[in-house]
């Protein structure tokens, strides 16, 4: 994002109440594509992925490196680099408006302001040049045209409700002045400034010790409750999610194969490769014993094997997982959705 | 279970790094990042160590091979004393004493063929294998650790994560050491790759009988591999047992806090476990905390703990007795993760 002179942008001031719209879904995903055209062909990122999200829900986006978990996320928010990256096909709809036939103008007024995101890194997230209090401080001035003062005010509140100590002494620090933890917490004041009605975590804690891990996760969990937000965290960690998200989607090469309740989908999942994810944590009554590793590698994006992209490195797999289009999302469970065409014999192997 | 001789003997290990500022790069303090660390390794065990970032983990790995010239204590391996041999003597022990590192991106040569990064061991120490069997060797390596011998000439890019580490392993193994240090060695890979690598470190350890000292950062990981284990909290073990004893009944706070904020993959227990959510960061080992370190932020600590450091002593957990560094060491009931 280049961080031009601060401006106003247009319908910047348009509020929550504005958009909202009870009988449409907060956040609806329908059909995504998305594809990167790089020297080595056109990698596949994105196949068709949908789900909605309603207001105080937390969706969990589950999966591995390369899967497209990421990559949803930036469609989401429209902070895709193009080129290389192609948006190809698809609808994000919020409050059942499309944001991705919105013109660029009308978007940076949501983004940021209605859908809010949280990055992995955040030391690479924030500007290193610019004190935190003034970063915090920028998003109120561009969307809402708040002055200086009153804007720097809010930021040490907002820095007080994220629970950094000595708010109003460590406003003009610095990033590199803080702990990891702390910087987290910077960017998620940053994200809530605006009052999102979506937040988007990609892998919040992904690079924090667990005590720090859990001290944040706890803080999302309350200010989602506090604010009604609707939550898609995204991650790779099994052991964060069931703590606590109310509906998962597991993705693998580009599309959804799996997506329900957190619980059914933790007790009796119903896609091999969820399965197989939950297989390969150690459990300590299995102590001493093989673990279960699921075999191979994820496929090359680029060359996404035929019929389902798990195929070659299941055990569950048949002849007529290798030939043709990949198996839809079908419900296999009251509100279980499974891509898998041996669902059945995997929930009986579950129950087992 | 500590069965075997011992092989590695390591008493009060301190590392110090000065820290220097301003122009004349004055020494101003030091950096305590090991800071009295005594344990005994027995030969096919696996030691494991935890703790979070910055609580010296890895540079104690790093002070067991001898990576890191110690600031006080010593290293016994076998009956060498390892901190005082010189030159070719070190680089002999060197073969006994390898080790994996974390970031199977870095740690290995991007202009290097695997067949090249794995035959470097035997270039180093050449008198271990006569020159003719190099290049067949290192075929058996790779067919060890699971690789394609046929993937002899091919560079690191051309592998995943999880087939990097694997060549890290091949070439930790060269030399048939007799202990393998391993430096985080899954923390890069995702979930269905790092179970291989487990699995692989596991069934290594069973055909050559290596003795691991395991070092990471996810408890489970640990519990299922080690035979013991070792919480570390600012430079110090505050607390080392066999896994039922640090896992079933940790006596330290430090371990019973950091065990409840790992997550358990279970919603079915969700809101039923008890959390302790520590408050803060872990304070900077420039100036850790006097007394017993963890005192700024136990929930436990009384006067005592502020001003006298606890032994690293025996303690009663209810079932036996393991040590522990604490004034008030008390078993905790917690789920384990």
């Amino acid at each position: 994002m280049t961080s031009s002179p601060i401006r106003f942008v247009p319908g910047g001031r348009k509020a929550l109440r504005d958009w909202r719209d009870d009988t449409k879904p907060l956040l609806k995903v329908d059909d995504l594509h998305v594809e990167f055209r790089t020297r080595e062909g056109v990698a596949k990122a994105i196949n068709g992925v949908s789900f909605d999200l309603a207001e105080g829900e937390t969706l969990a986006i589950l999966g591995e490196s390369g899967s497209g978990k990421s990559v949803t996320a930036q469609a989401i928010m429209g902070i895709i680099d193009t080129p290389p990256g192609y948006v190809t096909g698809g609808r994000v709809e919020y409050y059942g408006t499309d944001l991705l036939a919105m013109p660029e103008k009308e978007r940076q007024s949501v983004r940021g302001a209605q859908i809010a995101m949280i990055f992995q890194d955040s030391l690479s997230a924030l500007n290193p040049v610019l004190p935190v209090g003034w970063q915090i401080a920028e998003m109120m001035r561009i969307h809402w045209g708040m002055n200086k003062s009153d804007a720097m005010t809010r930021a040490v509140s907002l820095m007080e409700r994220v629970r950094i100590p000595g708010a109003a002494q460590r406003v003009n620090a610095f990033p590199h002045q803080f702990s990891g933890g702390m910087r987290q917490r910077i960017m998620i004041a940053m994200a809530i400034a605006l009052d999102p009605a979506v937040l988007i975590a990609d892998e919040p804690t992904t690079a924090l010790d667990v005590t720090v891990q859990a001290q944040i996760m706890r803080l999302l969990e309350e200010l989602q409750d506090e604010r009604q937000m609707g939550l898609i965290l995204i991650t790779h960690d099994l052991g964060v999610v069931a703590d606590v998200a109310d509906r998962i989607a597991v993705m693998y090469a580009g599309r959804i194969v799996e997506t329900g309740g957190i619980y059914d989908a933790y007790a009796a999942p119903s896609h091999a490769y969820t399965r197989g994810l939950l297989d390969s944590i150690p459990r300590h009554d299995q102590k001493g014993e093989t673990l279960y590793a699921i075999g191979g590698l994820p496929p090359s994006l680029t060359r996404i094997p035929a019929g389902c992209a798990f195929n070659p490195r299941c055990r569950y797999a048949t002849d007529d997982c290798r030939v043709g289009a990949p198996p839809p999302l079908v419900e296999v469970r009251p509100s279980q959705w499974s891509a898998c065409l041996h669902a059945e014999e995997v929930i009986a192997d579950a129950q087992r | 279970m500590p069965s075997g001789e011992v092989i590695l003997e390591a008493r009060d290990l301190v590392k110090h790094y000065p820290i220097k500022t301003g122009v004349i790069r004055r020494t101003t303090g030091h950096v305590r990042a090991v800071d009295g660390v005594s344990f005994d390794l027995h030969r096919g065990e696996t030691l494991g160590v935890v703790g979070e970032s910055g609580c010296g983990k890895s540079t104690l790995g790093r002070m067991l091979m001898r990576l890191e010239e110690p600031t006080g204590g010593s290293l016994r391996f076998g009956d060498v004393d390892v901190y005082s041999q010189s030159g070719a003597a070190m680089r002999r022990l060197r073969r006994d004493i390898q080790i994996v590192f974390q970031d199977p991106y870095t740690s290995l040569d991007p202009r290097k063929t695997v067949g090249d990064i794995v035959v470097e061991p035997f270039q180093i120490h050449p008198d271990f294998l006569p020159r003719n069997k190099w290049r067949a060797r290192v075929r058996e390596l790779l067919d060890l650790v699971g690789l394609n011998p046929e993937h002899i000439n091919r560079y690191p890019h051309q592998f995943s994560g999880g087939q990097r580490q694997r060549i890290g392993i091949a070439r930790g193994i060269a030399l048939n050491p007799k202990v393998l240090i391993c430096d985080e060695p899954v923390s890069a890979l995702d979930v269905s790759v790092q179970a291989q690598v487990v699995n692989l470190l596991e069934s290594l350890q069973d055909e050559l009988g290596l003795a691991y000292v395991f070092i990471a950062h996810d408890l489970s990981v640990v519990r299922h591999i080690s035979d013991r284990v070792a919480v570390m909290y600012l430079g110090k073990i505050v607390e080392i047992g066999d896994d039922q004893q640090i896992y079933e009944r940790p006596t330290h706070p430090y371990t019973q806090a950091l065990q409840s904020a790992v997550p358990v993959p279970d919603p079915a227990v969700r809101g039923q476990r008890e959390q302790i959510v520590l408050q803060g960061d872990v304070p900077s080992p420039a100036n850790p905390p006097k007394g017993c370190r963890f005192h700024t932020r136990c929930w436990k600590a009384q006067a005592i703990c502020a001003t006298t450091e606890p032994p690293l002593a025996v303690a009663s957990d209810g079932a036996g007795e393991h040590a522990v560094a604490c004034h008030f060491p008390e078993v905790r009931a917690a789920i384990a993760p």
